[in-house]
């Protein structure tokens, strides 16, 4: 492989890389080109997009990066998600005068991040991805500066987030240590048949360093708090496609790196994969912030995803790949809405508020109504048709842990139920207390957009996005 | 005829479409744009009720197997499979007649919102003709378990004071046996590799494997028939529900259930439903004894026919579990039967509801003395809801007796008490409604059946009369898909 050949695989990396310098350098001289600024990021993550997707395949830098169908897949899956998020928060904040035009340039830096973690192929390079998005979402949730939750979120997200970080590299050394590579094909012949304790002592540190990134309980307690906090834009973010990226992560380190001992770390994600769907589905049922609820219902939808990575199989992986990408639609949905919606210059945020929506903001309480039928798993919403690749994966296991793990988990999908439905009561049943603002055409755009997909687009989008699940799980397996 | 199921499957949906752009038009929800929508509703589901005569008249009685099918490759190996056999071409018409009087009878009961409560019910019109139409595990699952949706809507929108308890109750309690009923179908496709329902009712799963996957279905069926001891969120929704959802509730929902045992249970888990059999007598005829008992002991009008729903599903569950071709065309007969005659029961209900406003018995007293017409055909009903020879009560039941007495003759004599009962609160609510001196000041100006009710009661009469004394008209286009399920099902647990 010669350097040419390597940033080629690289390239929608590279994209990203120069467009966000050249727009910070751009942005500190004309701060108030918010507009150019976003289309140029915009256009930016497209190029990217379209990198990805058409670029060469292969493994480039000595093995450190990975381009295949399946860092393809997740990526153009990321920078939808980035591109979408960034006319969310531009206009949302500047709509409370806070002028930050560092905004995309932080999206951009993130993505970027994303990108590297779903291409990793070393345990370098999977650090550096981390810790690259992560960063720039610690900035981002503490943007709001003149707001002291917002602050106290982003302080809150950084220092746990520097623990995990610890634990992640704490891993990574003693797998290094053990296995004597950093590279994951390396490590999987080091570890081949039977694994020695140093590495799978490292596995364990790696995986709840990951777990806490995917937000998975028992290393959940961020979440509530921080998706609180944060600006509502920034959650509809970084509670999608960051997800995503440290989901197919997850899956890359596993499959490729300790494939051979998935008796070793199936039973860690069963464990974890209940759990969060245990904390998700309870958590959730007394809380009256609409932000802190979805947090709960996505540790809970989290755990489903993990579910299918526990199966192991390449069905397994895929259902993981089919169920993140639409749980992705739906939250940003979601989260768009909650941005839509204020009243008398005050988010409104409690499940309180909503009351009496379909009456004032017939369009928005339908999308809202969509998601929320979707994270409940009904069909024929997307949220369903996840859970239903996820289970299927799942049950297919000849494995008596995981199919009855399937079935708990189907059980607390009901039990969860009441917290979706208890909002459809209240905007459905309830009187109104109260008009609205007028709804900001982008939030607006991006809510319907979503909700659409949830139903009906779904049904055919499936049928085209099936096949390149497959494609990208069966490269992970390699 | 292909894409005649879609069409009627669908075709509910361009009412919704209509009402949605005259929304959009009209802007404000003044009395006219009001009128114009409930026509349309009525027209879009008049339009359903033909296409299903003609699908009706087109179908193949001699046929046993599926017909009209539609087969389009979907993803992750599903299909987009359509198709109707013996068993259930008759419930979409059946959905299809009830359909126009839920309209109807809301044509003036309701005041608030009706535009979203067309739309809720002509989506569930939708979602029902789906499930019987739906020939594919994921596509008859996602019909299924959507309809609690618009149900959900209308009981708690649309409903009495309870309403969002029973709406609640009504949702969480079907959808904890659909999520199990999901999990075996899930590991049905894994299996057996085919999401096809015909393939799957042909294909031969494990015993040890169907005792699983029985449970899991029944799960979701009995709660959806509703069988005893999981029937108690059926009294709270059809107390709260707006009479025409009352009347898709009895009408039509419970049916689903029953529809599921025959689709699935039976032919696909033969064995497993051989050694449930039992079980399921012993649930049934609790439940045609126990519940009629309580049915004598309500005081609300519409919490007593409930009741009284439970009780005669106990016969359907019954019949169907008998195995043999007697007990399952006696079901199948039960719930079309049913269907009609509880559906009318609650309209019954709905037109005093609609003058009075309550439901209950002790305010009522002498109704025959301001309403003679009403008094006929509420007598009429009750007669067919107790099993009254010639009317189509009386068919059913005498059949699924027949059929459980060849294979259990204890549960034939004890549910044969249940036909006593029956009689018992059915006869003591018309006398306690209808019979007696007009003590109520309040009832003195009530009046009798308007136009609009007896358009509503004279196609149901006639039904209930028809079916009652030319029953064949049923059995011949069962006749030959019921024969074929007994057969295999016989043959798979060697009768």
């Amino acid at each position: 492989m010669n350097f040419s050949a390597d940033i080629s695989l690289a390239l929608p990396e590279v994209i990203l890389a120069i467009s966000a310098l050249t727009l910070l350098v751009f942005g500190a001289f004309a701060p108030r080109q918010t507009n150019a600024l976003m289309v140029a990021s915009m256009a930016a993550l497209a190029a990217a997009g379209y990198a990805a997707a058409v670029g060469p395949m292969g493994r480039g830098f000595a093995g450190g990066m990975i381009a295949d169908n399946a860092s393809a897949f997740a990526q153009v899956a990321i920078y939808a998600a980035s591109a979408l998020a960034i006319p969310l928060g531009m206009k949302w904040f500047e709509r409370r005068d806070v002028r930050n035009f560092e905004f995309p340039i932080l999206i951009l830096l993130a993505a970027l991040g994303m990108g590297m973690m779903v291409s990793a192929g070393d345990l370098i390079s999977l650090y550096m991805g981390v810790e690259l998005q992560s960063l720039a979402l610690y900035v981002l949730a503490a943007m709001h500066r003149d707001n002291a939750k917002a602050s106290e979120a982003g302080l809150k997200y950084f220092v746990l987030g520097a623990l995990s970080s610890g634990l992640l590299l704490y891993g990574a050394s003693l797998i290094y240590g053990f296995a004597g590579s950093t590279k994951f094909v390396d490590i999987a012949a080091a570890v081949h048949g039977a694994a020695n304790t140093g590495v799978i002592f490292g596995l364990v540190f790696l995986i709840c360093g990951l777990a806490f990134k995917v937000s998975a309980a028992p290393f959940h307690m961020w979440t509530p708090d921080v998706y609180e906090g944060a600006p509502t834009p920034v959650v509809a973010f970084f509670a999608a496609a960051p997800k995503l990226a440290a989901m197919v992560l997850f899956a890359r380190v596993l499959t490729e790196g300790f494939g051979d001992v998935i008796w070793q770390w199936r039973q860690i994600l069963v464990c974890i994969s209940l759990f969060s769907i245990a904390v998700g589905a309870f958590g959730g049922l007394a809380q009256q912030n609409l932000k802190r609820l979805w947090a709960y219902s996505s540790i809970a939808n989290v755990g489903y995803a993990v579910l299918g990575l526990a199966s192991g199989t390449a069905e397994g992986v895929q259902a993981m790949l089919v169920f993140m990408v639409l749980y992705m639609v739906d939250v940003t949905g979601f989260f768009a809405c909650l941005t839509a919606l204020s009243r008398d210059g005050k988010p409104m945020e409690t499940v309180a508020d909503m009351a009496g929506l379909f009456k004032t903001r017939p369009a928005i309480a339908l999308a809202m109504t969509a998601f929320s039928l979707s994270a409940l798993g009904l069909p024929p919403f997307s949220g369903f048709w996840a859970k239903f690749y996820v289970f299927k994966a799942a049950i297919a296991v000849s494995d008596p842990v995981i199919q009855g793990a399937a079935i708990a988990g189907l059980v607390g999908s009901v039990v969860a139920a009441f917290y979706y439905l208890r909002l459809i009561k209240v905007m459905w049943f309830d009187n109104a207390e109260g008009g609205t603002d007028p709804i900001p055409g982008e939030a607006r755009a991006i809510a319907i957009g979503a909700a659409l997909f949830s139903f009906p687009v779904v049904l055919a989008a499936l049928v085209y996005i099936d096949p390149l699940a497959k494609a990208a799980a069966l490269a992970l397996g390699q | 005829m292909t894409g005649i199921l879609s069409l009627i499957t669908y075709s509910p949906l361009i009412g919704v479409a209509a009402i949605l752009l005259l929304r959009s038009f009209a802007k404000s929800e003044d009395a006219r744009t009001v009128e114009t929508a409930k026509w349309i509703a009525l027209v879009t589901t008049l339009a359903t009720l033909a296409l299903s005569s003609l699908l009706v008249a087109q179908f193949d009685p001699a046929n046993a197997g599926f017909q009209f099918m539609e087969d389009y490759p979907w993803f992750a190996g599903l299909h987009y499979r359509m198709g109707v056999d013996g068993i259930s071409v008759l419930f979409v018409l059946l959905t299809a007649f009830l359909m126009p009087f839920c309209i109807v009878a809301s044509w003036k009961s309701i005041e608030t919102r009706v535009l979203e409560y067309l739309i809720a019910f002509l989506v569930l019109e939708t979602l029902v003709i789906g499930v019987f139409c739906a020939l594919d595990l994921a596509l008859f699952y996602g019909f299924f378990e959507f309809g609690l949706v618009p149900m959900f809507l209308i009981i708690g929108i649309w409903g009495g004071k309870n309403r969002v308890y029973a709406a609640y109750k009504f949702f969480l309690y079907t959808l904890l046996g659909s999520v199990l009923m999901l999990a075996a179908i899930l590991a049905m496709i894994g299996i057996a590799g085919t999401s096809s329902i015909p393939e799957l009712m042909t294909y031969k799963f494990d015993p040890a494997l169907q005792t699983w996957l029985w449970l899991a279905f029944f799960a979701s069926f009995a709660v959806k028939m509703p069988m005893w001891p999981v029937h108690t969120w059926l009294p709270d929704a059809h107390v709260e529900a707006p009479t025409a959802g009352s009347v898709i509730l009895a009408g039509i929902l419970l049916k689903m259930g029953g529809y599921g045992f025959l689709r699935f249970s039976l032919p696909m888990f033969p064995q497993a439903s051989d050694y449930f059999t039992p079980l399921v007598f012993a649930m049934s005829v609790i439940a045609v004894v126990y519940t009629s008992l309580v049915a004598f002991r309500q005081t609300d009008i519409k919490k007593l026919i409930a009741y009284s729903s439970v009780a005669h599903m106990g016969f359907v569950t019954m019949g169907i579990f008998a195995g043999n071709a007697a007990g399952v065309q006696g079901a199948i007969f039960q719930m079309l039967s049913h269907g009609v005659i509880s559906g009318a029961l609650f309209l019954c209900v709905g037109v005093v509801y609609d003058r009075m406003h309550t439901r209950e018995i002790a305010f009522y007293g002498g109704l025959v003395n301001r309403m003679p017409w009403y008094a006929a055909t509420f007598l009429l009903f009750t007669m067919g809801n107790v099993g009254l020879p010639g009317t189509s009560g009386f068919v059913g039941e005498i059949l699924t007796m027949t059929g459980v007495y060849q294979v259990s003759t204890w549960t034939a004599v004890v549910a044969a008490t249940g036909v006593i009962f029956s009689a018992v609160y059915a006869l003591s609510l018309y006398r306690r409604v209808v019979f007696g001196e007009l003590t109520n000041p309040k009832l003195a100006e009530i009046s009798d059946l308007d136009w609009r009710e007896v358009a509503i009661f004279v196609p149901l009469i006639l039904a209930t009369i028809f079916l009652g004394i030319y029953p064949a008209a049923i059995f011949d286009l069962t006749q030959a898909s019921v024969d074929n399920l007994v057969a295999t099902y016989q043959a798979a647990i060697g009768g």
